[in-house]
Formats: C-alpha cells, structure tokens, sequence
C-alpha cells in the first residue's frame, strides 16, 4: 500500500516535472492564436463586425469577446475556418447579416469635387487622387469594404458588381437530383 | 526493339475514328466572318495591335505576345477588322472574352512572308520568332512552344517525344495529317531537334493508326527518328502518360518534362513549326475532325476564327443534334452554340445526338467499387477526392493529390454509378483557386493597411513634433490644434478648418452643378438602399469613435 | 445546362453488378436447396421481401426517391446473404427482424447506400446471433445421412407456426454444424482424425455443406470471370487461411484441422467471394485489400478455434470494416510523379 502510493507519488512528480520544464522550454511568445484567426480573416478592414479592423476582430475572438459570426465578408467558409481553428461549433450568420455578393467602389468622376474624404476613410489606401483633384479607386485594390461610401459629401461613390470572368469563373458543383437531398449542402453545419 | 513502360490503370472507350479518318482531308472555303479571341492560349492574353475600321492582311499581326509564356495571333485572311469587343469563346463557361472580329474581303491576300533559314539564326532568335508566330501546342493544352523550348542553359534534353497518340475516341486529325504531311511533319520536328538536341527523337502513335504509322516510318527513313507503336489505351496521348511508355521516367508531380530530360510536342505542332519556317506562315489554319451525327464525318483544314457553325456546315449535319462537343468525348467542352470560333486548341467538333451520346445516368452514390482508382492514370484514388470534393474538404482533397489530377475522365467513365468525377475534381480545384486568390487578396490588403496604420501614425508624431516646436518658437499662447487630426494624402495640405471651408464651397459648387446637370444616382433611393446607406453610416460612426478612443488611448499612453 | 466531360460512359451499373451477384449465388443456393430442402428459399423469400419493404419504409422517412434505390438490387443481396447464413429451418420472425434490423439501422441509419461502414448482412447475422443463440443452431440435418427429412409442407408450417410434425422434436431434426461438432468433440478429447470419421462429415468439410461451398466458389469464380469482384480478396483471403490452418495443422494435427476443412467449412467461400468483397465497408487500395483481406483470414481462424462462436467469418468481416478507413489511410498508393523522384 505504502510502496503504491509512494509510486504514484513519484510519477506525478516526475510527469508535474517535465511538464513544468516543457512550459518553459516551448513557451510561446505572444499570442500566436490572433495571428492565426487574423489569417483567416479577409482583411477588408470594413468594420462591419463592429471591431475597427480585422485585427482589433481577431483579438476580440481570441479573448472569446466576439462571436465567430460577425464577418460577412468571409462568408461562411470563413466562419467555418475559424470554427476549425478555435474548436467551437459553426454559427451561421445572424438575421440578415449574410455576406454579399463582391463589389468594388466606383467614383464618378463627374461628380467628385476632390475632398479627400474617402481617402481618408480607405483602410487599404486604395484611393488615389489629392485634395482638389479626381480620386480614382484602385480597382485590383479594394476590398469592397464601403466604408468610403457614408463620408462622400456628394454621394460619388457607388459600389459595383464584379462581373464574372472566363479567370475567376468556377466550376458549378455538381447538382444531380437524384442521390442528393434537395437542400444545398452549403446550408448544413459540418459536424 | 524498344521495350516500352507502361501507366497505370487506362481504359477501352469505343473509338469511333474509322468515321472520319478515311476520307482525305479537305479545305474549307473563306468563312463569311472570322472571330479571334485574344487568349487562346496558356499563359497571359496577346496584346490588341488593331482596332475597328483596319484593313489588315493575311498573316498580318492582330495581337503580340504580352510576357514570357504568352504568343501572338494573326489574321487568318484579309479583310476588315470589324470590332474588338467581347464575343462567346470556347470555353467551359461559355462567357465572353475580347475577340478581334474579320469580315474578309475575300482576297486572301498574303502580308509579305518568306519562309526563315533558321539553323542561321541563334536559337534565342528562333524561339522569340516561334513566339512571334504565335505557335503553341496544338495537341489540345496550347501551351506555347518557344516556352517549352527555352532551356535553362545546364538543361540537356535526353529524348524529344513526338505525340502521334491521339488516344481520345472519335478524333483523327493527328492520324489523317499523319497519313498525308508525312513528310512536313517531320520538317518541323527537324526544327524541334535543332532546338532541343536530343540524344534520341521518338514518335509514339497507337497500333490503331496502321496507316499513319507506315506513311511515318516511310518519311523517317534514313534519319534517326524512331517511330514507336504503341498499344491503345486512353490516354497515353496524355503528355505524362506518353512520355512514361516511351521512356519510363515520369515527370515529377508539378514539374515539367524537360526538367527530367523529356520534350514532348505533337504532331499537329510540328507541322504548323514547318509551315512557319518552310512557308513563312504563322499559324493562322489547323486540322480538324468534324464529326458525330453528321452526314460525311471528315477531317477539315479551317483558318482559326473560323465560326464552328460555318465548319459543321461543311459535313452536313443530321437532324436530331442535342448540342455539339469540342474536342473529343472523354476531355472535350460542350458547347450550345455553333456561334463561337475555331481557336488554336480546337482539334475536334462532334456533334451530338441523343442515340450517340445518350444523356448522363442520373447518379448513384459511390459504393467504394475503387474501379475509378484501378483506371486512373494519375495513380489517385478518386473515390477518396469524390468524398472531400463533395464535402467541400478541400484541404484533404489537396493531401490526397488533387492537382495531379489531368482531368482524363478515365474514372468517371468506368464508375457504375455514373457520378460526374471529373466535375466534382474541376469543381473542388476552382474553389482552391479562388480561395488562393483570395487570400493573396487578404494578404495584400493586410500589407496595405497595416502600412496605412504606421503612416498616419508617423504623421501624427510629425504633426505633433511640428507643433512642439511652434509652441517652443512662439511665446504668444496660441490654442492647440486638436490631437487626433484627420490625415491626409498631401502632408502638405491645410489645416482642419480650411479644409472643411473649401469643402462647403465645393459642396455648394457641386450642388448647383448637379441642380442644373444631370441627376444623381443617390436620388430616388429605394428603401433598401436607405436603410443601407443608413446601415453604412452607422457602421461608420462606430468605427470612428471606436478608431479614435483607440487613438486617444494611444496618444495618452505616450504622453505619460 | 452545365456538363462537363467526359461525354461517355461505360454502360455498367450499381444494379448490373449488384444483379450479378446475385446471379452467382443461385448456384450455391441450388446445392442449398438440394442437401438442406427447400427451406432456405422460403426463408430467401421471407428476407428479399423485408428488406425491399424496409429499404422502401426508410427512403421515404429520408425523402429519398424510391425507384433508383429500389431498384439498385443492393437490399437483396443483403437480404440472401443473411437468408443463407442463417439455419434453413428458422422460424419467419428471425429471417425478418434479423433483415429488418439489417436494413433499418446498419444501412440507412447510416446514410444508406455507399454509405455503410459495415456489411449490413453481417450486422443483421451478429445481432441475430447474439440475440436468438438457441435459434440460430438448429441446422438440419442434411440430405444423404440418412436423417428424417421433412416435407417442403412441414417445413413452412415450422418456420411459420412453430408446428412440428406429432412425435418429432427440434433436436432429433437438426445437428450442430460440421465446425461446432469439431469444436465440442475437440473440448471431449477426440482427436480431428477422430471427429472427421464421424458420418455428418465429407470428404473436405462436412456433408453437403462442402459441397455448398463448392459451388459458392464456382459462383466466385464467375464474378471474378466478370470482373465484378476484385480478384486481390478472395485470393488473400483463402491463401492466408490456407496457410494459417496449415502451420496450426502440421504443428498439431491432432487439434487442428486440415487447411482444406477450413476452406469448405462454415462461410468461408460466401465470405471469400461474397462478403469480404463487399467494396462499401471495405478497404480500396491494393495494400490495403491485402492487410483487409488476411486480417479477415486471421480473426476467422481465430474465431473458429479459439472462440466461442461457431463461425467466424461474420465478425471477421465486422472487425475488419471497422479497421477500414485507418487502412486505408495508411495504404495510399504513390501517386504518378511522386515517387521517389520520378525513377
């Protein structure tokens, strides 16, 4: 009995040993996990989860502030990476929040008077132009986030559809009626 | 005798090749419109030379060549260029891409052309000048060939490999101008030895081409040149697959041939080498098969642009099409509309019906029967890539080698329960393009805003280093500007103040311009953009608040 | 409409091979009906009919269409492999709850078609086995040994009303299967030699059952003519049970019995040719089929000298599907342009 305990003595001590030096040995610096949820954000820096940015988001998700529901831009797969990634279970969009199709803004350039406002709304400085003088969108820049839209004095700003291309055409999934339920597979939480 | 290596699985489709291959081939006569997309190849898209209203001739330079892998395209015949604008090209998606569109004048007047002495030449000058000539792979990839013949200057080519296969059912364009341009064939391959430098040249064509096989050797006798037969078997007219029958070795996954020593061209492609160096000719005209539910299947020289409709006309077809196919059964596109052009990789056109090409078996679930991994020549297990593509797992679908993937359609043609592989792999590979574009996207947009942060806080420190030293130098008290200014492009720009003044003029400018000129697009908003614009607004204001607590907090932090 | 390549296909499908199947069980069943009575198709009958009834009750519960799946012939092979591996003689509720249950919760609860980590005839066998121990060993006695044979009209008021003929007991109908005798006889100290002079034994395996076997691999033999069953199984499957039996035999042949009585006996064929070919549950690479296949051998063998069970081939197949997926994980073949540096 006495040699028994002494045993299991001896290996909780042994294993709290090597568990304490491998904290110390393999301590990671930082918070890695905000650069990991941070990688899967879209970076469209929109604001539209309520956080000034994707970092700020991916620090709140990381101290399990935030949901992982509130970025439409990444759409559903990105709520499922993120689901991944923190092991917690895939939380569709709230009412009305679902992701859009993509855009970019458009100036008109008509009607800009050179304010320099939505250059400085840009999270991406996707904005060229100078005060007095045209902005043009730098369209392969822009994440669509519409944040330059609200602070447009003369509401120039419009976002525009990206049309589809031969380059960024995708194959359909396969849609056959019979073997298959109905109901799109996107709409089903992977367990 | 060479003992030839072998792939793993393949398959016996029904070849339907003796309908088209025994009449000689024949020219087709001027189209009444030509239709030339500008991307007709792998790589980036040429470069528009024309524009609307120009006479150009035959031969003449429509588009150059835009970066390394990238080839030119010319006019097929003479005649006005009557648009550049977006036309349906062949392609899955049948979405437009930009066209140059010839009306002919029926002329067919050449451009001046001679052919090239090109042994005379240094052999960088004759790749730039097959580049020029917009000469790419006609065996269906078009993948241009001076960039697969533009060597690394340690690479030596072993063996140069001439693709006379045509493994796929119902083609035979490579067998008909294997039986009639012997002997220009193997001009042209003369041009790839001299830029490859192989230690040994093979041509393998399948034991199904008797003809072509004899017509070949009696062209190659008395050179170097092996003429290989090969047994049939789809698809060892794939460029890895042929390549390990002829040699053994196999081309490293996500590597090129000639980084193992291998060159592979078709047969197609050296001869349109041999007509841009014999006749000076770019490549403006291919072989193709018209074939399926037409009256006389055959094989038709056509000028590139060429609407498939005025081709298909040529062989009369039957009543009863169910919609067309471009290029063969097993890796072709369907098509609905006649109205798209001949481009460089087209080698076939089948029309359908419904007794040749009965419409897909509705499909079953995958029992596992792993039949499709015993035919696959890529050595994958497509009943494991069915299973993730169709979950959306496209992390495993890449563990299990989905981009090794050629796309053959081997194992959706032996599935018994008829599920759509092929379509389930292309599905699953464009999902994984995109999310890499996307996330190059992200990348990029992160780079960008973070650059953002650090400049608007290197100009506030600016700022405040600017008015620290104003106080310094001023002893009249003067009150200090607000601390979380607005940035601006301009460093230069003026203050906060003036700048909101000139904006209200500006406002006022624009309002009376807009009172007099057209009107606005935010007029007559409907309630839904209200509640959007409101909805942004909102969004907007919190974030400011919440960017400017962050940037007070900031600036306290450092004024302690 | 989108389509994509490729535009043909192979005219062969799920039904044609499940069909075929069946095809080469008809003539096994055959020698079944000769040795054994006719029984066994009435219990075939019994289990084709629950399992089509039931195949139908639960693809309506999933909204899935009836015809294709109805139509596919997979619920009758579950339904005749379960038929034949149960005794000839079983009373009608077994045959329908054994099937039923088969259907039910090892196929469909499982998504259905494809989608079944077990073979659902096997779980059906198992459960049954385990639930109805009595009622699974009453085998009757065959044809030739000189037994009381009951008429085809006995028969049915047996398996339906639990009516035997006046004077006439379960026990003095039925036997113990060749490898129970083999296995109670070896517990009584008789050597094998001894057990096999007994009169229910043949000249392989036992009377009539050997020859069921025979022709359950002539059936085999034709779908691996068809190529409907991978040839790698079967072969694996009855070389290591072949080779196992045979170092326990030539080490002690006194306990152990003859390679060849082990291939005859009990469902080794069925399993060989019928079960352990099932490709839903099973494994896929070629490896894989190898580690799969002589497992299977080797819990068979285990089972049916060391275990309690009469017959080990059902669970065999059981536990091998539950190794499945881990197999197959490890046995992925090299794929084109990866090996090794391309030679």
């Amino acid at each position: 009995m006495i040699s028994a305990l002494w045993v299991m003595v001896g290996i909780s001590l042994l294993l709290g040993a090597v568990l304490g030096y491998s904290a110390i040995k393999f301590k990671v610096e930082g918070n890695p996990l905000v650069e990991k949820i941070d990688a899967v954000l879209p970076q469209t820096q929109c604001g539209q989860c309520g956080f000034p940015g994707c970092k700020p988001y991916a620090e709140a998700i990381a101290k399990g502030e935030a949901d992982i529901n509130k970025c439409p831009p990444g759409g559903e797969d990105g709520i499922r990476k993120l689901a991944e990634l923190l092991g917690v279970d895939y939380k569709p969009f709230g009412e009305g929040a679902g992701p859009k199709a993509k855009a970019v803004a458009f100036i008109d350039e008509q009607t800009c008077i050179g304010c320099t406002l939505c250059l400085q709304a840009c999270p991406v400085d996707a904005i060229a132009g100078a005060a007095k003088q045209m902005h043009t969108i730098i369209a392969s820049e822009c994440t669509g986030c519409e944040l330059c839209v609200a602070p447009c004095p003369v509401d120039c700003i419009s976002m525009v559809g990206l049309p589809e291309s031969i380059q960024t055409w995708k194959w359909p999934y396969p849609v056959y009626a019979l073997a298959q339920p109905q109901t799109p597979t996107r709409e089903m939480p992977k367990s | 005798m060479r003992t030839l290596d072998h792939f793993h699985g393949g398959i016996h489709p029904a070849e339907h090749k003796l309908e088209s291959s025994e009449l000689p081939s024949r020219i087709a006569p001027l189209p009444s419109l030509l239709i030339l997309p500008l991307h007709q190849h792998i790589g980036a898209g040429a470069k528009v030379q024309v524009q609307a209203g120009d006479h150009v001739l035959k031969g003449q330079l429509l588009a150059s060549a835009q970066g390394m892998v990238s080839a030119a395209i010319h006019a097929p015949t003479s005649g006005t260029v009557t648009a550049v604008q977006p036309h349906t090209v062949p392609h899955p998606s049948q979405l437009p891409g930009l066209c140059v569109h010839i009306e002919p004048d029926g002329k067919d007047q050449w451009i001046d052309h001679a052919p090239l002495e090109y042994r005379a030449i240094p052999k960088s000058e004759l790749l730039a000048k097959l580049r020029e000539a917009g000469i790419v792979g006609l065996g269906g990839a078009t993948f241009p060939t001076h960039v697969k013949y533009s060597l690394a200057t340690d690479q030596r080519i072993q063996t140069l490999v001439i693709n006379g296969a045509e493994c796929e059912p119902w083609i035979t364009t490579d067998d008909r101008l294997m039986r009639e341009r012997a002997a220009e064939i193997v001009r042209g391959i003369e041009v790839l030895r001299h830029l490859a430098e192989p230690a040994e040249t093979l041509i393998g064509i399948e034991d199904n081409k008797p003809q072509a096989i004899a017509a070949m050797r009696a062209a190659c006798a008395g050179s170097d040149i092996e003429i290989v037969t090969i047994p049939t078997l789809y698809p060892s007219g794939g460029e890895k697959q042929l390549i390990k029958i002829l040699t053994g070795k196999e081309v490293p996954s996500g590597g090129r041939p000639t980084g193992i020593g291998v060159a592979c061209s078709n047969v197609a492609t050296a001869y349109a080498i041999h007509r841009f160096v014999d006749h000076g000719e770019p490549l403006i005209s291919r072989q193709m098969t018209v074939t399926g539910n037409v009256r006389t299947p055959q094989n038709i020289e056509v000028l590139i642009g060429t609407p498939l409709e005025e081709l298909v006309r040529l062989a009369e077809p039957l009543p009863g099409a169910t919609g067309y196919i471009l290029g063969g059964p097993m890796m072709g596109v369907h098509i609905d509309d006649l109205r798209l052009p001949v481009v460089k990789g087209s080698n076939c056109i089948i029309v359908k019906s419904a007794k040749l090409f009965p419409p897909a078996e509705p499909a079953m679930p995958c029992i596992r029967c792993a039949r499709c991994a015993a035919a696959c020549p890529a050595d994958l297990q497509p009943q494991e890539l069915h299973w993730f593509s169709k979950a959306r797992d496209f992390g495993k679908t890449q563990e299990y080698s989905l981009f090794d993937c050629i796309e053959c359609g081997a194992c959706a043609y032996v599935c018994p329960s008829h599920i759509p592989l092929v379509q389930y792999f292309r599905f699953a590979k464009s999902e994984i393009w995109q999310r890499e574009r996307e996330t190059q996207a992200a990348e990029i947009a992160r780079e960008r805003h973070e650059f953002r942060m650090e400049r608007i806080e290197r100009e506030k420190r600016e700022k405040a280093e600017r008015l620290a030293l104003k106080e310094k130098a001023a002893t009249a008290a003067k009150p200090a500007a607000p601390i979380a200014a607005p940035v601006m492009i301009n460093p230069d720009a003026d203050p906060d103040d003036t700048l909101q003044m000139r904006i209200d003029a500006a406002m006022t400018r624009a309002k009376e311009q807009a009172a007099t000129a057209q009107p606005r697009n935010t007029e007559n908003l409907t309630p839904q953009q209200q509640a959007k614009v409101a909805e942004i607004e909102a969004r907007r204001a919190k974030f400011s608040e919440l960017a400017s607590n962050a940037g007070a907090d900031d600036e306290s932090s450092k004024k302690s | 409409m989108m389509w994509s390549s490729p535009f043909v296909t192979q005219a062969t499908s799920v039904s044609q091979i499940m069909l075929r199947v069946l095809l080469a069980l008809i003539p096994g069943i055959a020698m079944y009906v000769w040795f054994f009575g006719p029984a066994v198709l009435v219990s075939i009958t019994l289990a084709s009919i629950t399992a089509l009834a039931t195949e139908a009750a639960m693809l309506k519960l999933r909204n899935r269409p009836l015809k294709p799946f109805l139509t596919d012939n997979s619920a009758l092979i579950t339904a005749w492999l379960l038929a034949l591996s149960l005794p000839a003689l079983a009373p009608w509720w077994l045959v329908v709850v054994g099937t039923a249950f088969a259907i039910a919760v090892s196929k469909h609860l499982y998504g259905g078609l494809g989608n079944n980590p077990f073979n659902p005839a096997m779980i059906g066998y198992a459960v049954l086995i385990i639930s109805f121990p009595a009622h699974m060993t009453h085998w009757l006695t065959p044809h030739g040994l000189g037994g009381i044979e009951l008429s085809f009209a006995q028969q049915l008021d047996y398996i339906f009303g639990g009516i035997l003929p006046s004077g006439l007991t379960l026990d003095a109908l039925t036997m113990a299967t060749p490898l129970d005798t083999l296995k109670t006889q070896l517990h009584l100290g008789l050597s094998v030699g001894d057990i096999r002079e007994m009169p229910i034994y043949g000249r392989l395996a036992g009377h009539g059952s050997e020859m069921v076997a025979i022709a359950y691999a002539i059936g085999g033999i034709y779908l691996l003519y068809t190529r409907v069953i991978n040839w790698l199984i079967p072969t694996t499957y009855l070389v290591t049970l072949f080779v196992i039996a045979g170092i326990f035999h030539l080490a002690d042949p006194v306990h152990y019995a003859a390679p060849l009585f082990h291939w005859f006996a009990g469902a080794a064929m069925l399993g060989a040719f019928f079960i352990f070919t099932d490709p839903v549950g099973g494994s896929t690479t070629f490896r894989g089929r190898i580690i799969y296949a002589a497992g299977a051998a080797l819990i068979t063998f285990l089972i049916r000298t060391f275990g309690s069970f009469p017959d080990g081939v059902a669970f065999a197949a059981l536990l091998m599907n539950i190794c499945v997926p881990l197999i197959d994980i490890w046995t992925q073949p090299k794929v084109f342009g990866k090996k090794g540096g391309g030679k």
